[in-house]
């Protein structure tokens, strides 16, 4: 590990036995994280990802293996581990009788800010994440949306040099978000934060993270760019229309012989309309095009879609990522008791 | 940032005042909440006050002189064993979880909550003790002064005992409030607060000795009625000093395992 190194851990792994059953939540998590990285953490309801961040946040202490987070290891030294991380879990932050304001100023002092820094960098988080107004109101008062606001609030507060969001967009509204989003930018831009965030939310680790961790049942299935990713596991799909089935055989023949890789199929929806997956579609759809306008099976219709990480997902598992269901054990509770089935309690 | 955290132990008394600060801050904001938060005390003293005087056949300032120092070990005993709740909520919202991961100290989390315990016991016993005065209380203001730093301590100490509750509890409710109920009546009862355990059997009387707050309601007692060398007074004090270290004890050992 390099002094550049913000979390680096091996094997870590953590059991928990509910009634005489023990499941192993997370298994031999093994990764590195350079400094200014913004890593995204995904997976489905139950994965693991909590418990993973909160072993890291020095919250949960692991079963076996071991973690070094800002430099230092979180079971012989958590507290100078505390001083250097902040975390934005996913419960609300602020005690229900406590003032907006108040909180802010405590949480300053807490993480050993001056009382001039705290009241300056408080007014500033106040204003930037709409809480204008609301300074003297208890956190009872507020509404779900301003009580995330506070939460982001209080995570930033001190300026972490390594900033641990767990889920912090639900529940937010789409304007909510997209400000979050500018606030851990711009976190990052200024201060060299290194995020590691947990989300549900494909379109947040596709648009912001570099890097993306995909875990499921507790093990890390994939660690890669979401770039990389969606090369490499799902590729992208060409459509293309064709006047009659007779062109889309013939076009399918003719594509298998320019492009070997290339997966083609019919569209289950319409059989005039020939599918290819294949990497860099972008770069290939337009010589396509004309090599088949010169073997005299013009195109129609032609449309690229790129892959989304739930695409990377599927082809990962075998299950979509939005699909909540499938992705729990069989379970007698209706879905919503599963929301926080991966926070132990 | 990479200044390392000063020494252990200014750091926990650091740490210890800005908990007890932080928590001090919902009553400083709404004072009145105090008063509020005083009905349970007024109904006892309003309503089986006059039942006791009546069936004693004592004149009364000799009666509230036995029954208002055992009311105010009350609001101690009532207010402090219920705290844990704020806790409680606390742990099922998220806004102890920020705290753990915050640079505190762990045992500065139970402490700084346990310290602020004393201000409004303080604060409501004085209250109940003035308000009694026109009714024919016997005002000892030195005994009255030196009875509420006994009952901060103990009321610490009870506090301390009931964040602990609260982290065992952890999301279950019902069982903090089973909990404390099945233990705040009985000692209630077997302190002697409301009517005398020595007309009770010898088993009551033999729990009663072994019950520390009935030291403290004997010190009370004793304290305003100016008699500061009575024995008992001592053992209150030492009664107070017990819980509040075996309090301490637990709670910071309780919140060191909290995750």
């Amino acid at each position: 590990m390099t002094n550049d190194t913000m979390i680096s851990t091996d094997g870590l792994s953590r059991t928990f036995t509910v009634k005489k059953t023990t499941t192993e939540a997370v298994s031999d998590l093994t990764i590195d994280v350079q400094r200014g990285e913004l890593v995204a953490f995904l997976g489905p309801n139950g994965a693991g990802k909590s418990t993973s961040l909160r072993m890291l946040t020095t919250l949960l202490p692991p079963t076996r293996g071991s973690a070094t987070v800002a430099g230092f290891d979180i079971r012989s030294a958590p507290a100078e581990v505390r001083t250097r991380i902040g975390y934005i879990g996913q419960g609300n932050s602020g005690g229900h009788n406590h003032r907006v304001r108040d909180e802010l100023l405590s949480q300053g002092a807490f993480y050993g800010m001056s009382r001039a820094a705290s009241v300056s960098r408080a007014d500033e988080l106040i204003e930037s994440l709409g809480l204008g107004g609301l300074e003297k109101r208890a956190v009872l008062g507020l509404s779900g949306g301003q009580k995330r606001r506070l939460d982001i609030a209080l995570g930033f507060m001190h300026s972490p040099e390594l900033l641990f969001l767990d889920e912090p967009s639900t529940g937010l509204d789409p304007q909510s978000r997209a400000n979050l989003w500018q606030h851990i930018l711009t976190l990052r831009r200024e201060h060299g934060t290194t995020v590691f965030v947990t989300t549900h939310y494909l379109e947040e680790a596709d648009q912001f993270a570099e890097r993306v961790m995909v875990m499921d049942f507790g093990r890390m299935i994939a660690d890669d760019t979401a770039p990389a990713l969606k090369a490499r596991l799902a590729g992208d799909v060409i459509s293309l229309g064709f006047e009659s089935v007779g062109d889309v055989g013939r076009a399918a023949e003719a594509v298998s012989s320019s492009l070997p890789n290339a997966r083609t199929t019919r569209a289950a929806h319409d059989e005039r309309i020939l599918e290819i997956t294949l990497e860099h579609g972008d770069g290939v759809l337009p010589r396509l095009l004309r090599e088949l306008d010169a073997a005299r099976l013009p195109a129609r219709t032609a449309a690229l879609r790129q892959p989304t990480l739930d695409d990377v997902f599927l082809a990962l598992t075998g299950r979509s990522l939005r699909d909540d269901s499938a992705s729990e054990p069989a379970s007698d509770l209706p879905s919503s008791f599963d929301q926080n089935a991966e926070v132990p309690s | 940032m990479t200044t390392l955290a000063a020494p252990a132990r200014p750091r926990v008394v650091r740490d210890t005042w800005l908990v007890f600060r932080r928590e001090l801050q919902p009553v400083m904001h709404d004072p009145f909440s105090l008063i509020f938060s005083l009905l349970q005390p007024v109904v006892f003293l309003g309503l089986y006050g006059p039942l006791l005087i009546g069936s004693s056949g004592q004149p009364a300032p000799d009666v509230l002189a036995w029954f208002v120092p055992g009311i105010l070990v009350m609001i101690a005993l009532f207010g402090t064993s219920a705290t844990g709740s704020n806790l409680l909520y606390e742990m099922q919202t998220g806004s102890h979880e920020r705290t753990l991961v915050a640079p505190i100290a762990r045992s500065a989390l139970l402490v700084g909550r346990a310290l602020k315990e004393m201000v409004p016991i303080a604060v409501q016993a004085a209250v109940i003790a003035l308000v009694t005065v026109p009714f024919g209380f016997r005002l000892n203001v030195p005994g009255m002064l030196v009875s509420l730093v006994l009952l901060s301590i103990f009321g610490m100490g009870f506090g301390a005992l009931s964040y602990a509750l609260a982290l065992a509890s952890r999301s279950k409710d019902w069982m903090f409030w089973a909990v404390q109920q099945a233990a705040i009546f009985p000692l209630m009862i077997l302190s002697g607060m409301l009517l005398p355990v020595e007309q009770g059997p010898e088993w009551m009387r033999v729990a009663a000795a072994i019950n520390p707050i009935s030291h403290v309601v004997g010190a009370t007692r004793a304290l305003f009625a100016g008699d500061f060398g009575a024995p008992v007074v001592l053992s209150g004090f030492v009664a107070a000093f017990v819980l509040a270290a075996v309090g301490l004890w637990v709670g910071i050992t309780a919140m060191r395992r909290s995750h």
